[in-house]
C-alpha cells in the first residue's frame, strides 16, 4: 500500500491501541459480566446501565469527563502523576483507559449475554463434581461461554479501532503517540487530501467487515451448541 | 448402620416446606410424592444446593449443615454424587472427559471406583471418544451417572434421573441402579413420582406431600399402610413381595414366581428364571375367603394370611382395609358389608386371592 509512514504510524497505534484495550477489557470485564449474569442484587440495574452508558452519550461527553479525570489534577491523573511523575492525558496510557470505557459494553454485553444462556445449572453439575467456584469458571462455563469470547473480543476490538471524539478530546493528535486512524483521516480532509482518505478509509472499513464476517461464521460454526 | 438426619424448613409465599426425616444409608430410598411436593427441594437440600433451607443435616456422624452453629459444608466437601433430572453433561467435552471431570478432582486416596469399573457397569466402553450430542437419551443419563459415580460418593442423590425415557431404556438403566446398591455398597437417595421405579428400586421409601415427610419406612412396610390416605387416593396402596422367577408358561403367557415357598401367576416376564423380581399386590384386587380356593374358582392366586389389623375406613366409607401377615405384610381393601358377613378378627386364619392379572411388575 502506498501510505506515508505516519500513516502506517497510525495504523500500527491503533491496532495497539486496540490490542491492548480489549486484552484489558477481557480481564475487566469477564467478573462484571458473570456479577451481572449471577447476582440477584438490587444495584445489578445501576451497574447495567453504567456499563451501557458509553452506547448513548456523546463520545464528546464521555471524552470530556474523562479528560478531567485523568489530567494532572483529576482524580485519577492526580495520583497518577504523584506516582509516576507524568500526567496521564495526551498519552498512550491514557488512551487505553478512556478506549476501555468508551468500549466496556462491547465486551461485557455479549460475555453476559453468554454467561446467561449457560446458566446455572453446568456450574451445579461441576461443583457437584468437587470443582470449585474459580475451577468450575475455567473449565465449565468459560468453554460453553467461548461465542461469547469471540463477539466479545472481536466486538470490542473493531469498536476501539473506529473511536474517535473520546480519542481527540482525551488524547489530541500526537503523531505516532495519540493519532488514531480516525483522526488521521480526519486530518487528511481537512487538508483536503482525499487519496489517503480513501485508503485509510477503506482500510478500516475492509478490517471492520472482516472482523464482523468472523465473529458471525465463527458463532454458527463453533462446536460447543449451549442449549 | 448409620442415618441420614434432616430438619429443613424453607418459606415460601403460599408454601413451606418443613421436612423432618431419618433413613438408614443403605441401598436405595426412594423419595415419593406428586410433582410440587417438595422432592427435589429436600434432594437439594442434602446436596447443599439453592434454595438454601435453614435447619440441620447429619450423614452419619458428619454434620452437613446446622444453623444453630453457622456450619454449613459446601457441595465439593460433602463427597455426594448428583443425577440431575436432564443429564446436564457438558457439551465441550466428549464422553471420557465427561466421565473423567469429577474423577480427576477427586483425590486418588478416596477413590474406590475405578473407571474401567463403572464404564464396563454402565456400558459404557463403546462410546468413551464420542460427543454428547451423538448420544441417545438412556446413554447420557448413563454418562451421566458414570460421571456421578467416579467422584466415589459417600451418597448418590437422583433426581427423577429416569423421567422423560421410555419404558425400554428405563428398564435398561435399573440393573445398574440395583449394582450401585450391591455391588458398590453406595447408599443411593431417589427421587422419584413414578410408582413402577419405587417398586423396582427402593428399599426404604420418605412420602412427601405438600412441602413436608408424610411417612418414612421401609418399601414392604409403607404400601401396606392403609392409613397413608395420598396413597389410597392416588390407588397404589397395596403390599410389594421379593419374589423369583421359577418358571415360565409360554402358551398362557404367564410366569410363575416363588413367594416364601408358595407359586404365583402373574403376567410373563422377560427374566430368567432365578432372576428376583418385586411385585406389588394392589389392595383393592385382594378378595379374603374363609376356605382354601376351590378349583372351580378362575383366581389362579391365593396365599394363606393371619388377620393382623381392622380399619380405618376408606374416604366414602364402604371399604374396609385389612392388615395381613402372609409371611410378610399384605393389605387387603375389602367392603364393610363382607366384612361383617364374614365375621372376621384379628389373629383370624383367611386366604387372600388374587388374579394373576392384578399384579403389576
Amino acid at each position: 500500500m502506498n501510505l506515508p509512514a505516519m500513516d502506517w504510524a497510525s495504523l500500527w497505534l491503533t491496532m495497539q491501541l486496540a490490542g491492548v484495550t480489549v486484552a484489558v477489557l477481557l480481564v475487566v470485564g469477564t467478573p462484571v459480566a458473570w456479577w451481572l449474569s449471577c447476582t440477584t442484587s438490587r444495584v445489578r440495574t445501576l451497574v447495567e446501565a453504567l456499563v451501557a452508558l458509553p452506547i448513548v452519550l456523546p463520545p464528546t461527553v464521555l471524552g470530556f469527563y474523562l479528560l478531567v479525570a485523568l489530567g494532572p489534577h483529576g482524580p485519577i491523573g492526580g495520583p497518577w502523576k504523584e506516582l509516576t511523575g507524568s500526567a496521564l492525558s495526551f498519552t498512550f496510557t491514557g488512551l487505553v483507559i478512556a478506549s476501555t470505557f468508551y468500549s466496556l459494553p462491547f465486551v461485557v454485553q455479549p460475555l453476559q449475554g453468554a454467561f446467561d444462556a449457560v446458566g446455572t445449572k453446568p456450574m451445579e453439575v461441576a461443583r457437584s463434581l468437587r470443582a470449585s467456584k474459580l475451577d468450575a469458571f475455567f473449565t465449565v462455563v468459560s468453554p460453553m461461554a467461548l461465542r461469547g469470547y469471540v463477539s466479545a473480543l472481536v466486538l470490542g476490538f473493531a469498536h476501539t479501532l473506529g473511536e474517535f471524539g473520546v480519542v481527540l478530546m482525551v488524547g489530541g493528535n500526537i503523531p505516532g503517540v495519540t493519532r488514531v486512524l480516525s483522526i488521521a483521516i480526519y486530518d487528511h480532509v481537512e487538508g483536503l487530501e482525499y487519496t489517503q482518505a480513501h485508503l485509510l478509509s477503506a482500510t478500516l472499513l475492509i478490517v471492520s467487515f472482516l472482523m464482523l464476517t468472523i465473529v458471525y461464521t465463527v458463532n454458527r460454526r463453533l462446536p460447543v451448541n449451549v442449549s | 448402620m448409620s442415618h441420614l438426619d434432616a430438619r429443613f424448613r424453607l418459606d415460601y409465599p403460599g408454601f413451606r416446606f418443613d421436612v423432618t426425616c431419618t433413613f438408614p444409608l443403605e441401598g436405595t430410598v426412594a423419595v415419593f410424592g406428586m410433582s410440587g411436593s417438595g422432592k427435589t427441594t429436600l434432594l437439594r437440600c442434602i446436596a447443599g444446593l439453592p434454595p438454601v433451607a435453614s435447619g440441620f443435616l447429619a450423614f452419619g456422624r458428619e454434620i452437613w449443615q446446622d444453623n444453630a452453629r453457622k456450619i454449613f459444608v459446601s457441595i465439593e466437601r460433602r463427597r455426594v454424587g448428583v443425577v440431575f433430572q436432564e443429564a446436564r453433561l457438558f457439551p465441550h467435552l466428549n464422553v471420557e472427559r465427561n466421565l473423567t471431570y469429577g474423577m480427576k478432582r477427586t483425590p486418588p486416596s478416596q477413590r474406590r471406583i475405578t473407571f474401567d469399573q463403572v464404564s464396563e457397569l454402565l456400558g459404557l466402553t463403546a462410546f468413551l471418544q464420542r460427543r454428547i450430542h451423538q448420544l441417545s437419551g438412556g446413554e447420557q443419563r448413563r454418562v451421566a451417572i458414570g460421571r456421578a459415580l467416579l467422584t466415589s460418593p459417600q451418597l448418590l442423590l437422583m433426581d427423577e434421573p429416569l423421567v422423560s425415557l421410555d419404558h425400554e431404556h428405563k428398564k435398561e438403566i435399573f440393573p445398574f441402579i440395583r449394582r450401585l446398591n450391591q455391588e458398590l455398597g453406595i447408599p443411593v437417595v431417589y427421587v422419584t413420582h413414578d410408582l413402577n421405579e419405587i417398586i423396582q428400586l427402593a428399599w426404604h421409601v420418605v412420602l412427601m406431600k405438600r412441602g413436608s415427610v408424610v411417612a418414612t419406612g421401609p418399601i414392604q412396610e409403607i404400601f401396606a399402610r392403609p392409613d397413608l390416605s395420598e396413597l389410597a387416593e392416588s390407588n397404589i396402596l397395596g403390599a410389594v413381595i421379593e419374589t423369583r422367577i421359577a418358571g415360565h408358561e409360554p402358551q398362557f403367557g404367564l410366569t410363575r414366581v416363588d413367594f416364601l415357598g408358595q407359586s404365583l401367576f402373574i403376567p410373563q416376564e422377560s427374566l430368567p428364571v432365578g432372576a428376583s423380581l418385586r411385585i406389588q399386590i394392589p389392595a383393592c384386587d385382594i378378595s379374603l375367603t374363609m376356605d382354601p380356593l376351590s378349583a372351580s374358582s378362575s383366581v389362579l392366586n391365593v396365599l394363606e394370611a393371619t388377620i393382623v389389623d381392622i380399619g380405618p375406613s376408606s374416604g366414602n366409607g364402604y371399604a374396609v382395609a385389612v392388615k395381613l401377615d402372609a409371611g410378610c405384610p399384605l393389605l387387603a381393601m375389602i367392603t364393610r358389608k363382607s366384612l361383617q358377613r364374614l365375621k372376621l378378627k384379628i389373629g383370624q386364619k383367611v386366604h387372600a386371592h388374587f388374579k394373576a392379572v392384578a399384579l403389576s411388575a
